[in-house]
């Protein structure tokens, strides 16, 4: 701590790199959370435990068709408390005082059993609530929009936050709203009465139990899914996952190389003083508690520095920008994970400060 | 042999040390035995690599023996595991190297309560005893001075400090005066004779300078590891 305070020169390099390396690993961090999360927010905000799926749907929305007697098949189901019924259209939106070919890329969707920021009631027909990232595209509260080739309108009635599916703005509506949109832009024509793409589904028990009881029940004509799985099931979202955990992982190899280099480097400088260490009687364990103190002060100081800058942009840069979300949650694991790479290329200098003779103490004509 | 009699500081009984094996094998202390007295000053006098390094790590619980007994205040260390040598010497020895090395970002107060840090700290009692001995040095002045603000005369003194924070039964000396002039020699040599005999502490001081050998109660030659009186 004293040399830290004393000589802060020395370690200003380190620092310097740890920030950057800090810095990188909460932009990614945050560039990761704001795609899945622009893709996954109106799963996510369903207040059931349960998505079902047609099981020949693939886990798809768009794939998916629920008839009635389904429905009734999982209603029935032992535990099951409520059902729900979604539907969902993807639509070009034009707002007004945009250009006709500037167009705000929506998904409508018609809900039974409202999510998380919606009123339970469902709005009336021709009225939708609206993910708050429309408000970036010039939409505001009693605004007429325009879905579609056919130029359904419909009117905006509120905002919602965190709601967008596969990185278009939601627009929640009746099922009503859905069937007369839908019925009106997609060539196919609107699902028939009762029908719905999916169910969501509340119960009792944990989320795979109940999922399990409804597909034993309709007898593998569904597919049920946590929340958590069917926001994970949306096309693309593993695959950003994979990429970005890929790259994070390789910027962590990179921090623990950087510390185990700039901390084997420091102990060989030091091997002369912690010889003198040993020799007044100072054990392994301190002298290696003292190189980990450091590199976890260095490291903390980086990643406070990188995490205030990622909060900043966070702020700064304009919603729909660039789909960077940078929370609480991913700045304490972005630290963790460097405070381990840390603890990591620290323990490399463990096996120098080991080997170190306290007889180099003694050295001169001896 | 067990324990010292409490009269005597350190006793080498037949202490040899062998650095390799066969062909290469060297013998840096051959048959040696040593006792130092409570409250005696040894001095040690050989030419380079004539085994001096060795017995001082040896006696200082620094390398362990090949063969042979070693007792320093009434404590068998011969047969030590690295970590009982380890605490041997945080408690019972205190060392003043030749390049002084003391530690370059900590002050003269904090260079000696050092030697508190790196084992149980006492806190309070600690830090009054270092104050004490910063002022029996003459160096309360400088205590909150780091290395690179003290003279080399001062330097010598906070190290000779830090030699003495934790009571110890022997001191080891390693060439104190080699890097001052003759005037300061003389004065470092004092000190340490003053604070050795003050305290009924023994101490061993390896040394080139002949000049200072009269501050010695003994003289002890070495040469190719082997002691003559």
């Amino acid at each position: 701590m004293r040399e830290l305070r004393r000589r802060p020169g020395r370690f200003v390099t380190a620092t310097v790199i740890l920030f950057l390396i800090a810095l990188l690993l909460m932009f990614l961090g945050g560039l990761v959370d704001g795609l899945i999360n622009n893709s996954t927010g109106a799963v996510r905000a369903q207040r059931g435990d349960v998505i079902v799926f047609s099981s020949d749907a693939k886990d798809s929305f768009l794939r998916s068709e629920i008839p009635p007697e389904l429905r009734a098949a999982v209603e029935s189901v032992e535990g099951v408390t409520d059902v729900g019924g979604i539907g969902i259209i993807q639509l070009g939106a034009r707002v007004p005082g945009k250009g006709p070919r500037d167009l705000a890329d929506t998904a409508l969707f018609g809900y039974e059993l409202a999510p998380r920021g919606v009123p339970e009631t469902p709005p009336a027909l021709g009225e939708a609530y609206a993910d708050e990232s429309l408000e970036a595209k010039g939409v505001e509260e009693g605004m007429e929009i325009l879905l579609g080739p056919f130029r359904t309108p419909v009117t905006i009635v509120g905002f919602v936050e965190d709601t967008n599916y596969l990185g278009q703005s939601s627009l929640w509506a009746s099922p009503e709203t859905w069937r007369k949109v839908a019925g009106e832009n997609r060539s196919v024509g609107a699902l028939a009465d009762g029908v719905f793409q999916s169910l969501v589904v509340a119960g009792d028990g944990s989320a795979s139990e109940l999922a399990q009881r409804i597909d034993a029940a309709t007898a593998g004509a569904t597919s049920s899914l946590s929340i958590a799985e069917a926001a994970d099931s949306i096309p693309g979202v593993r695959e950003q996952r994979g990429t970005f955990g890929q790259i994070i992982g390789v910027t962590v190899v990179i921090a623990v190389v950087v510390v185990a280099l700039f901390f084997a480097l420091l102990t060989i400088e030091r091997t002369g003083l912690y010889g003198v260490l040993k020799a007044v009687g100072a054990g392994t364990a301190t002298l290696f508690f003292g190189v980990l103190l450091q590199a976890v002060i260095v490291t903390v100081a980086a990643c406070v520095a990188a995490g205030a800058l990622s909060f900043l942009l966070d702020i700064v840069i304009p919603a729909g920008a660039i789909p960077f979300q940078f929370g609480p949650p991913r700045f304490v694991l972005s630290t963790v994970l460097l405070l381990v790479a840390s603890t990591i290329g620290c323990a490399f200098s463990l096996r120098r400060v080991l080997k170190i003779d306290p007889a180099r103490a003694i050295g001169g004509s001896l | 042999m067990s324990s010292a009699p409490p009269d005597v500081a350190l006793r080498m009984v037949d202490v040899r040390k062998v650095y390799g094996s066969g062909d290469s094998e060297v013998v840096a202390l051959d048959h040696a035995t040593l006792t130092v007295e409570r409250n005696e000053i040894v001095a040690l006098v050989g030419p380079s690599g004539s085994g001096k390094t060795t017995l001082c790590t040896i006696a200082g619980g620094i390398l362990s023996p090949t063969s042979g007994t070693i007792v320093v205040g009434g404590e068998d260390i011969s047969g030590h595991s690295p970590k009982a040598l380890t605490e041997f010497r945080r408690t019972k020895v205190g060392f003043v190297f030749q390049s002084v090395n003391l530690v370059p970002f900590l002050t003269a107060r904090e260079n000696l309560l050092v030697v508190d840090e790196v084992g149980k700290r006492t806190g309070a009692p600690a830090r009054k005893r270092a104050d004490q001995l910063l002022e029996e040095l003459g160096l309360t002045d400088r205590a909150k001075n780091l290395p690179s603000e003290l003279s080399g005369g001062q330097r010598q003194r906070v190290a000779i400090g830090r030699a003495l924070m934790n009571d110890p039964t022997l001191v080891l000396f390693d060439e104190p005066t080699s890097a001052l002039d003759s005037k300061l020699g003389d004065q470092v040599m004092q000190l340490i004779r003053s604070e050795m005999k003050s305290r009924g502490t023994s101490a061993i001081v390896v040394t080139h300078d002949e000049r200072v050998l009269h501050y010695a109660d003994r003289v002890v030659h070495i040469s190719d590891g082997v002691l003559a009186a």
